[in-house]
């Protein structure tokens, strides 16, 4: 038994349910949740310093109770490598997303107390999904995450929040309601199998290898439609821009930064060694949704006039690699799909928060109302930039290495697709720096800033404005995300050996090898 | 024992309380109607009970007798209220649970 | 090919010439308005101190023997997953200390330079972070000891190059300038990353020991198909045609940016690419055909849009794209012209970059005019740009002795050396090119330098700012001198007794010697003669008459398809850039409507049909107690039907 998955998980439970129970002072509900999460951080870390990747077990730090005898269920948690960084990046974000959304200004009659303590519900909600290692307790996670969220933007949202807040839920429910029946199918079959079933994941792995193919895509099927819609895969997408729209940024943040994880992470955990036959079968579909989801991701995202539906095209890009890594079948690849998936949660969550800062500024999120913030607020207009060249993987940056991984890993098995998809790094460029030129470059101008700045002529004066550059808290709740991305852009050694075996487990349970070898090793 | 009589005085009650139930508009009489309803019920089955010789059927006949009596309480007191908030007893006037 | 030994000693430091410039952005960048006053100083200082650190270990290798010269320097594991294990580490062989002393060296004298330059600039520490950036990656590109690290320095300095370039950023040209540079070099670095795919996918590695070493096992068609993405790669970063058109619009950067990264350093690194690879290259003749056919057309395009243009700098840019052709050309010829292109390249390196800082001094006199045709006579006001400038146009039209004359008369010779009609077709565009670039240097001189001052007729400059021409300040003169020098003598010393040859042998093999149709000397005096005639038919269009202040309308058909870019940019425009918008604009709709409209429509649709369908409930009791019945009717009927049939 193992306690640190089960401090990880309750942790920010208590910490809601404390939060929760501040409401009026908001300033202590803050700095409570705050603590919570920056003592979860540091669990994190124990966490990460206990997990040997060097050890041969598929999974570590577990822990198991009997929780449902009569369906084989058991409340039992455990992390591979994937399932380690993603629980690590959660605590990461954690701290930096409740900095971000310190001074929110919240709709009418919301009480910040109950913003943070629905921040902190989503946490457990989030590690319990990357820690279960029982199905029908992924399953349970994978629905209860989507409670939290969906208050957050259905009560803390822009303008068009209900609509958004509906949309994503039932998108997410119609979901997991498909894969409820796949989980379903999983316990028949085993208990076919072993005479009594069961929803162990290790279990279950060694019980489907043998599977017939045609039960294997059903089941299949499920398990990927679900993840599909969460990942989001085009033709899925379309919650995902009208959520992250009408989110607020702190949510927005852990939306697209950990919440459309769970799809990718899925397709690791669960498709690809659940259902080995129907993965390899599948796989030609499975990339040619996520190439066109990056060309299609990325012309969306030059065209969008709105900022934050603009990250989040941005994302269906990057998703689209994700995927292409996962089904590209590969160890570069692979790994280079899960630190992708990290990069993105850092990558996409500053440019959220950078966002959400240029809009406190203006009051607008259109991109029109904008242009050549760069001369009244450099540092945002720089720390715009970086997050921009982030999100366009150029070397130096986190996201350099994972593109790339997950390209020349793509490419020996899959030339045709990796070609096309390279187009995608093309077209991020331009999304990004078209973006930042209609901002921040050329004369100041654009409804926003002039009506702000209290007129064409103090607009023009940068030390008269009333637009003011980044304030201390906000340079504070960036510089650890900058700091990360120049990290994980020079030595990302560290995370690629915790996430590499677990990728070479997971080949190996889909039975395949690697298509360029490793020579006299 | 021949059952036919029994039974078809059971068909011709149940039909005559469906039909009240249908075509009167006085919930008592509804109420009624329903009573006798059960009661066809009950006749028919104590009637099969009798005829296989076994007490299964008249234990249900009891449980159905016990379900009426609780009805009557309750639906009663739904139609006296009714009654005292609307001055009417016509089931058709209570009719806010429509679209 | 001589196999790299572990670096020691002296070299064992050298990722300190990676380290101070990357050093002095970083403290820039972070320090803000606190730097401004000596953020400049700071910068000059890591640069000259690498550049001194690049001297000492050059003379260090100097006195090593041939296979000692080439090392490498292992720092840390970058990329290790799995087969791939992408190692960040530098390689110093003859050609890279060429190149580090070339930008190290250049890099100097433009810092220097960009103090007096950029002195009236708010934000002048910013200027210099972002030069420092360039240098650092500079350098990472030519240092890096694979093809991955060689990316990561490729993409650096187009990440430098577009911030300079968008230095005016408050210029909607200059950000839409930095912007396009920027993608047109993201689509040749396409090609140099599927290269790279193509490198690990057959050997399994992407360093450049393991892949030269093992460059025989890969089959003839990849061989090809990673040449001409090199060389994608290449046309991205040193506009070469078709990708050339972000060159002279990235002239709306400040000047020195244009000296350093867009004459002398950074668009070269196409030619280090080619140069580098030359093991690649050996292998294949058809892709070094396509090399010599995208240099020879680049170097004519280069020269007659040069001669269209009125634009000072823009005249130079199109200068350097055809001298950069020039070099393709060469590196193209194999091993006989590599040596060559990187002679031209460091010979260039000097001319361009005078020229270059020539224009910025006249700029900087002439309230930031870049217009030729509003300038004439300065050189009696500005003597000492005239003369480092003259000194300069000289060495680029290839006069001899002057260093253009050495590099480039041995490339033309070279390519005169090739077999059948490729000898006499790249050897002629090569004379032609030669002629061509005469005239309109030649022309550039006389309009700014010689003649009437027109500027005196026109007396202010077109912001309104009366013209007052004078020299620059000592900072801007002393880069200008020094590079002269440079122009005049770099030729004859390197070329003498085969002496840059020689020393890259160890990365580049040995120069092979041709014996083409036309022998060396031929080829010497057809060259000075054509140069001679161009710069004489320059003269007569325009040295004897008073030329115009405003550029004439009513020109010939050539004269405008050369002042429309060839119509480079208007083909860019109509096959990519209009119809990606229309494109854009039409995935956005059909993502709204069509996919959106799915989803929103099947919303729609339940919430429709169930307001339908709840008109059944009337609200009467006794028509819910008929359906009861009816339905309790059905199921009797259906178990009757069971029960009988």
């Amino acid at each position: 038994m193992s306690w640190t998955l089960i401090a990880l998980l309750l942790l920010p439970l208590v910490g809601s349910v404390v939060v929760a129970f501040l409401r009026g002072n908001d300033r202590i509900a803050k700095f409570v949740a705050l603590g919570f999460s920056l003592v979860e951080l540091a669990l994190a870390v124990v966490a990460w310093v206990a997990y040997d990747p060097s050890s041969t077990a598929r999974l570590q730090l577990t822990s198991s109770a009997e929780w449902i005898p009569t369906f084989g269920v058991h409340l039992s948690f455990g992390v591979d490598g994937i399932a380690l960084v993603m629980i690590a990046l959660i605590a990461f974000l954690m701290p930096v997303v409740i900095g971000g959304a310190w001074s929110d200004k919240l709709p009418e009659g919301r009480s910040a107390s109950g913003f943070f303590s629905l921040l902190l519900a989503m946490q457990t909600g989030m590690v319990g999904v990357f820690a279960a290692t029982d199905v029908f307790v992924f399953y349970v996670f994978f629905e209860a995450v989507l409670v939290p969220m969906y208050f957050l933007i259905g009560r803390f949202g822009g303008p068009n929040r209900q609509y958004a807040a509906m949309k994503f839920f039932l998108y997410s429910l119609l979901g997991g309601l498909i894969m409820l029946a796949s989980v379903i199918g999983l316990y028949v079959t085993s208990a076919d199998k072993l005479g009594q079933g069961t929803l162990d994941w290790a279990t279950l792995v060694t019980v489907m290898k043998d599977a017939p193919t045609s039960t294997q895509i059903w089941l299949f099927l499920g398990f990927f439609i679900a993840f599909a819609i969460k990942a989001p895969l085009v033709p899925l997408h379309t919650w995902l821009p009208d959520a992250g729209a009408e989110a607020p940024v702190g949510a927005g943040v852990l939306l697209v930064g950990i919440l459309d994880k769970i799809g990718t992470f899925g397709f690791l955990r669960y498709c690809l060694p659940l259902f080995p036959a129907a993965s390899k079968e599948l796989a030609p579909v499975v990339l040619s949704l996520a190439v066109v989801g990056i060309i299609y991701g990325s012309l969306l995202a030059v065209g969008q006039t709105d900022m934050k539906r603009f990250v989040a095209y941005t994302s269906i890009a990057h998703f689209g690699f994700i995927a292409l890594g996962i089904f590209a079948f590969s160890s570069q690849a692979g790994t280079g799909a899960v630190l992708y998936m990290v990069n993105h949660g850092i990558s996409t969550g500053m440019l959220f928060l950078v966002v959400g800062m240029v809009m406190s500024r203006g009051g607008s999120r259109l991109i029109q109302d904008y242009g050549g913030m760069a001369k009244l607020t450099p540092v945002l207009g720089g720390l715009f930039f970086v997050a921009g060249l982030s999100s366009l993987a150029l070397p130096g940056t986190n996201s350099f290495v994972s593109e790339f991984l997950v390209l020349i890993g793509s490419y020996p098995n899959q030339p045709v697709f990796t070609i096309v998809s390279t187009l995608g790094m093309v077209l991020a460029a331009l999304y990004v720096l078209w973006v930042y030129q209609r901002v921040f470059q050329g004369p100041v101008r654009g409804t926003a800033l002039l009506s702000v700045a209290g007129g064409p002529g103090t607009a023009k004066d940068p030390e008269r404005s009333a637009i003011k550059d980044l304030d201390k808290r906000e340079l504070a709740v960036l510089a650890p995300l900058v700091a990360l991305i120049l990290v994980l852009g020079f030595y990302p050694k560290p995370v690629l050996d915790v996430i590499t075996p677990s990728i070479g487990a997971t080949l190996s349970e889909v039975g395949v090898i690697d298509p360029v070898a490793q020579e006299g090793k | 024992m021949t059952p036919t009589y029994y039974l078809l005085l059971s068909a011709l009650l149940f039909s005559l309380g469906a039909v009240g139930v249908l075509v009167r508009r006085n919930a008592i009489v509804v109420f009624m109607c329903v009573e006798l309803m059960l009661n066809a019920v009950n006749l028919t089955l104590v009637t099969f009970s009798r005829m296989h010789g076994e007490l299964d059927g008249q234990v249900m006949g009891f449980f159905v007798m016990v379900v009426a009596a609780a009805e009557v309480v309750v639906g009663l007191t739904i139609i006296m209220s009714i009654f005292r908030t609307r001055r009417s007893a016509s089931v058709d006037d209570s009719n806010l649970l429509k679209y | 090919m001589t196999e790299p030994v572990a670096a020691s000693g002296l070299a064992s430091l050298a990722w300190l010439l990676l380290a101070l410039p990357a050093f002095g952005a970083a403290v820039l960048l972070l320090a803000g308005k606190r730097a401004d006053r000596w953020g400049h100083l700071l910068g000059c200082a890591t640069i000259i101190a690498a550049f001194g650190y690049g001297l000492a270990l050059f003379f260090t290798t100097i006195g090593q023997s041939g296979e000692e010269r080439t090392s490498e320097l292992h720092l840390f594991d970058w990329i290790p997953v799995g087969a791939l294990d992408v190692e960040f580490g530098l390689r110093l062989d003859p050609l890279s200390l060429t190149f580090v002393l070339l930008i190290t060296g250049v890099g100097s004298l433009i810092h220097i330079y960009s103090v007096g330059y950029m002195a009236h600039e708010d934000g002048r520490r910013k200027f210099f972070a972002y030069l420092n950036l360039f240098v650092s990656a500079m350098l990472l590109l030519v240092l890096g000891n694979g093809f991955v690290t060689l990316y990561f320095g490729w993409e650096g300095v187009g990440l430098a190059s577009y911030l300079l370039i968008g230095w005016y950023q408050y210029k909607p040209e200059a950000a839409s300038a930095a912007k396009k540079a920027f993608l047109m070099n993201r689509v040749g670095d396409l090609g140099l990353a599927i290269a790279i795919f193509i490198m690990f996918n057959e050997l399994g590695t992407t360093q450049y020991t393991d892949v030269f070493a093992r460059v025989d096992e890969l089959s003839s068609g990849s061989i090809l198909a990673i040449t001409l993405l090199l060389l994608l790669g290449a046309c991205g970063k040193s506009g070469q045609f078709p990708l050339q058109a972000w060159l002279p619009d990235a002239m709306a950067g400040p000047t020195p940016v244009s000296a350093l990264i867009h004459a002398a350093t950074m668009v070269t690194a196409g030619v280090y690419l080619i140069a580098r690879s030359n093991p690649i290259y050996n292998l294949s003749a058809d892709g070094r055909l396509v090399v010599m056919i995208i240099g020879g057309v680049t170097l004519l395009i280069g020269c007659v849009i040069g001669c269209a243009y009125d634009d000072f700098k823009k005249v130079l840019a199109y200068s350097t794209v055809s001298q950069i052709g020039y070099m393709i050309l060469a590196v193209g010829l194999g091993p006989v012209g590599y040596a060559l292109g990187i002679m031209h390249l460091l010979t260039h390196g000097f001319f361009k970059a005078g020229l270059f800082l020539g224009a910025g001094s006249v700029m900087h006199g002439m309230n930031d005019e870049g217009n030729i045709r509003r300038m004439g006579g300065l050189a009696k006001y500005m003597p000492i740009t005239f003369a480092t400038w003259a000194l300069g146009y000289l060495a680029l039209i290839g006069i001899p002795p002057f260093s253009g004359f050495f590099s480039k008369d041995a490339i033309i010779a070279a390519a005169f050396g090739e077999p059948g009609w490729r000898g006499y077709v790249f050897g002629g565009v090569a004379l032609l090119g030669a002629a061509l670039t005469a005239f309109y240097m030649t022309r550039l001189l006389i309009l700014v330098f010689l003649g009437k001052p027109r500027w005196k007729e026109l007396r202010t400059s077109e912001d309104g700012r009366e013209y007052h021409p004078h020299e620059s300040p000592w900072s801007m003169r002393i880069p200008m001198i020094v590079l002269a020098v440079g122009s005049v003598g770099a030729g004859f010393f390197l070329e003498n007794g085969h002496r840059l040859a020689d020393w890259l042998e160890p990365s580049l093999g040995p120069l092979e010697e041709t014996h083409g149709a036309i022998g060396h000397t031929t080829v010497a005096i057809l060259s000075v003669a054509l140069s001679v005639v161009g710069a004489a038919v320059a003269f007569l269009l325009f040295g004897r008459k008073p030329q115009p202040t405003e550029r004439p309308l009513r020109v010939s058909f050539p004269v405008r398809a050369a002042r429309a870019d060839l119509y480079g940019n208007a083909l860019n425009e109509a096959l990519f850039a209009r119809p990606g918008t229309w494109l854009t604009r039409a995935l956005v709709f059909v993502d709204n409507k069509g996919v959106d409209g799915l989803v929103n429509g099947t919303a729609a649709l339940l919430g429709g049909s169930s307001g339908r369908l709840r008109r059944l409930q009337t609200g009467f009791v006794r028509s819910y107690a008929l359906s009861m019945l009816l339905g309790a009717i059905c199921v009797l009927g259906a178990l009757l039907m069971v029960r009988f049939s």
